[in-house]
């Protein structure tokens, strides 16, 4: 069993421990102030009950039993709280102001404690009285006491208190616990939130800020802060790369003109024919980096969100498996295209689909040696339709998979194959587009590349899918 | 002037343009062809050509080329000139770029097309998006090439703009040398004897047919056959022609279907 988030926050932590520091010094603390008065007090009554003690001897020492009688007479009706008895050696009364001698319930240093009645009212009333017998000489015992019950019954009621005081203490204060820890997680929720969406790659996010001035909000303006930073410096990366791809393009444009131009004046068949027509082929090579190039920022803008449409992905493995199928085939491969019978219809840019779908076929097939099967599926997984190409090719080493998406990054072993380094960046950035999730397995020997797409969501019934290519009116293009 | 045939619609390259002016093309004279030239431009059509361009060292260079190949050309360096000269003189062909200064390219064509001007129009942009493409479809265009592109297939390219203008378009048959396709059983014969295609080899081969003596570009072949506008890197298309040549020229001592070193592929009669 999972222990529930609230639970495991930081908050609620320090809470916790917190009020468990504060429960104990205060039951502590509390403790310790009763276990004092309580000492002090009991001293308090000890000693009065020694003098008592010690005035009664003295009076008997000098008046004989007479005398003491008198005493104790005296100051039993004096009505104050002290108690006593005088008795014989067969504890019969002789003198005091209780009726018989009680039954002793406890002794400790001397002193005794013991329960009697006394008549308030009509009713008699059972209350504790804690004292000191005295063993006179010729079979005589004095007991003197004092009545103890309203302090004792205090201690009980400051006992319970404590007990109640400590148990409640300790159940609000995890419940305040839990109350600041939802507090806090939902403020540190919406930081949280913001920043998936914000790696989702929609960037312009930002961390909502309350009117509040606490130390979250001073949090969230230092994120939004770096976030803006970080959106202006990817943005400038991007238009660099962009300008320069651009600007580029067309000197390249020109080059490859004035090399054609060049290779008309010449007869065909010479050598410097020839060298032309491999610096137009060097030409061509450059400009495909550089469009591939363009395209991937373009994806990675997601400035084509806007034109998305229904694109169905039966259609696009159906068609580039058209496509590639007698490239493999003249390979001697086996090719083979399977597609559910249900088919999958997804949110996208069609061309960009199908060109990252044509880049991991055409990398499956030229990695795939002869005699090998690369197949072109379509999976509907409850995560989501998944476009799958396998391939018995040698596959990507675990721990360069998380590489070959970069861009320019090409392995050791696909050095010598034609290629610009760019066409898994661009599969990479057509699934960033579309929130899709790429992946590379081993396929058992081999390489296996899936596409997951978001799942698709049921269209309401009668609403017509949206025509595949369909767009406002042209409007002037600056 | 739709293709009538099911299963071949309207390429995207080459959505609905109605015919209204005679075709006004001149053949090349056999004794201009000047030496060394290869065969791509053997067949070739004199076009006077209208270039709105804004980038002057870009349109030198486009101008340059196709004077080479014996086209007439007139140059504009923003929309308004261009829509002027489009609209005072008669071309064979317009390529307008699609970013202009004082008019863009998209309303230059809008404007020509309000005026009755039906010049077939060549898009040039830097915008490689499909739904640009579309747009500058939609607003008139008849084709739309993409920047950086090859002289080749800029060339290819205009040719087929121009020669598409062929009126008895809804044909049936379509025939070179010996080779015969019926579009309406969607049966190819060679001297005779029944050929069999797949689906697709019979839509390259219609493709590749119509454009009979033009140089048809492996791009033109993969927008236009397959309706694809990406790059495929590996040159499948390459592949397709191989078997389809397999088809229809093995066992014949004249080939029907020629590769053009650095342009594409042409289906020609043996001469």
């Amino acid at each position: 069993m999972r222990t529930p988030k609230v639970l495991r926050t930081q908050a609620f932590r320090i809470v916790a421990i917190y009020l468990a520091i504060f429960a104990i010094s205060a039951i502590a603390l509390a403790g310790f102030v009763y276990w004092n008065t309580a000492l002090v007090l009991d001293r308090e009554t000890d000693q009065t009950i020694e003098a008592e003690i010690t005035g009664l001897v003295e009076q008997y020492q000098r008046l004989g039993l007479p005398g003491l009688n008198d005493a104790i007479t005296g100051r039993a009706v004096r009505g104050d709280q002290g108690l006593y008895i005088l008795a014989n050696s067969d504890r019969r009364m002789i003198a005091g102001n209780l009726d018989t001698w009680p039954q002793i319930s406890s002794v400790s240093n001397g002193f005794v404690e013991f329960a009697y009645e006394r008549r308030v009212g009509a009713a008699p009333e059972l209350r504790t009285a804690r004292g000191r017998i005295f063993t006179l000489g010729q079979g005589f015992y004095l007991l003197v006491a004092r009545d103890v019950d309203e302090r004792r019954s205090l201690e009980t009621l400051f006992q319970t208190a404590l007990l109640w005081g400590a148990g409640l203490m300790i159940i609000l204060g995890l419940a305040g616990g839990l109350l600041i820890s939802r507090k806090f997680l939902a403020r540190l929720d919406v930081i949280n939130r913001t920043s998936r969406q914000i790696m989702g790659g929609d960037l312009s996010r930002r961390v909502p800020v309350t009117r509040a001035g606490d130390e979250f909000d001073d949090l969230s303006t230092n994120l939004n802060r770096m976030l803006d930073r970080i959106e202006r410096l990817l943005h400038g990366m991007r238009e660099v790369s962009d300008n320069v791809a651009h600007d580029l393009r067309s000197p390249l444009n020109r080059l490859r003109n004035r090399l054609e131009l060049a290779a008309m004046h010449q007869p065909p068949d010479t050598d410097t024919a020839r060298d032309i027509e491999s610096a137009v082929q060097e030409t061509d090579r450059l400009i495909g980096t550089f469009n591939a190039l363009l395209l991937i920022a373009e994806a990675e803008a997601g400035s084509v969100r806007e034109s998305m449409h229904d694109v169905s992905l039966n259609d696009v493995i159906e068609g580039v498996g058209e496509l590639y199928g007698p490239l493999a085939e003249e390979k001697h491969l086996h090719f083979v295209v399977r597609k559910p019978p249900e088919g999958a219809v997804i949110r996208g840019n069609r061309n960009l689909i199908i060109q990252a779908l044509a880049n991991l076929v055409d990398n499956a097939i030229k990695y795939t040696p002869t005699g090998g099967t690369v197949v072109v599926a379509l999976e509907n997984n409850p995560a989501g339709p998944k476009l799958v190409v396998a391939d018995n090719g040698p596959g990507i080493p675990e721990e360069d998979r998380a590489r070959v998406t970069e861009r320019f990054v090409r392995l050791e072993s696909s050095r010598n194959s034609p290629g610009t380094g760019l066409g898994l960046s661009l599969v990479a950035a057509v699934a960033r587009l579309h929130e899709a999730e790429l992946n590379f397995e081993d396929n058992h020997r081999g390489l296996r590349a899936t596409l997951t797409f978001k799942p698709v969501e049921e269209a309401p019934r009668g609403a017509k899918p949206a025509p595949a290519r369909v767009e406002s009116q042209p409007e002037p293009v600056h | 002037m739709n293709y009538p045939i099911a299963g071949f619609g309207p390429a995207v390259g080459f959505s609905c343009v109605v015919e209204t002016r005679p075709p006004r093309h001149r053949r090349f004279a056999p004794g201009r062809v000047r030496a060394g030239v290869t065969e791509a431009r053997l067949g070739k059509v004199l076009m006077r050509v209208l270039v709105v361009e804004d980038d002057l060292e870009a349109q030198r260079y486009l101008c340059k080329g196709l004077k080479e190949a014996g086209h007439v050309v007139d140059e504009a360096g923003d929309g308004e000139t261009g829509l002027t000269l489009a609209l005072s003189r008669p071309y064979d062909v317009a390529i307008v770029d699609r970013m202009l200064p004082r008019l863009d390219g998209l309303r230059l064509v809008a404007g020509m097309r309000g005026e009755r001007n039906m010049t077939p129009v060549l898009f040039l942009s830097a915008l490689s998006d499909v739904d640009d493409r579309i747009k500058g479809l939609r607003a008139g265009g008849d084709d739309y090439l993409t920047k950086p592109y090859a002289f080749a297939e800029l060339l290819a390219r205009l040719d087929a703009l121009v020669r598409r203008r062929d009126p008895g378009s809804v044909k049936t048959k379509v025939a070179v040398g010996d080779l015969e396709l019926d579009l309406l059983s969607r049966t190819a014969k060679r001297s005779g004897s029944a050929i069999e295609l797949q689906p697709r080899e019979f839509r390259l081969l219609e493709y590749l047919m119509r454009h009979a003596g033009q140089i048809v570009t492996r791009t033109m072949l993969l927008e236009n056959v397959w309706e694809y506008h990406f790059d495929p890197q590996t040159n499948v298309i390459d592949v397709h022609i191989s078997r389809l040549r397999a088809k229809i020229d093995k066992g014949f001592e004249a080939p029907l279907l020629h590769t053009v070193r650095g342009a594409g592929y042409m289906i020609r009669a043996h001469a």
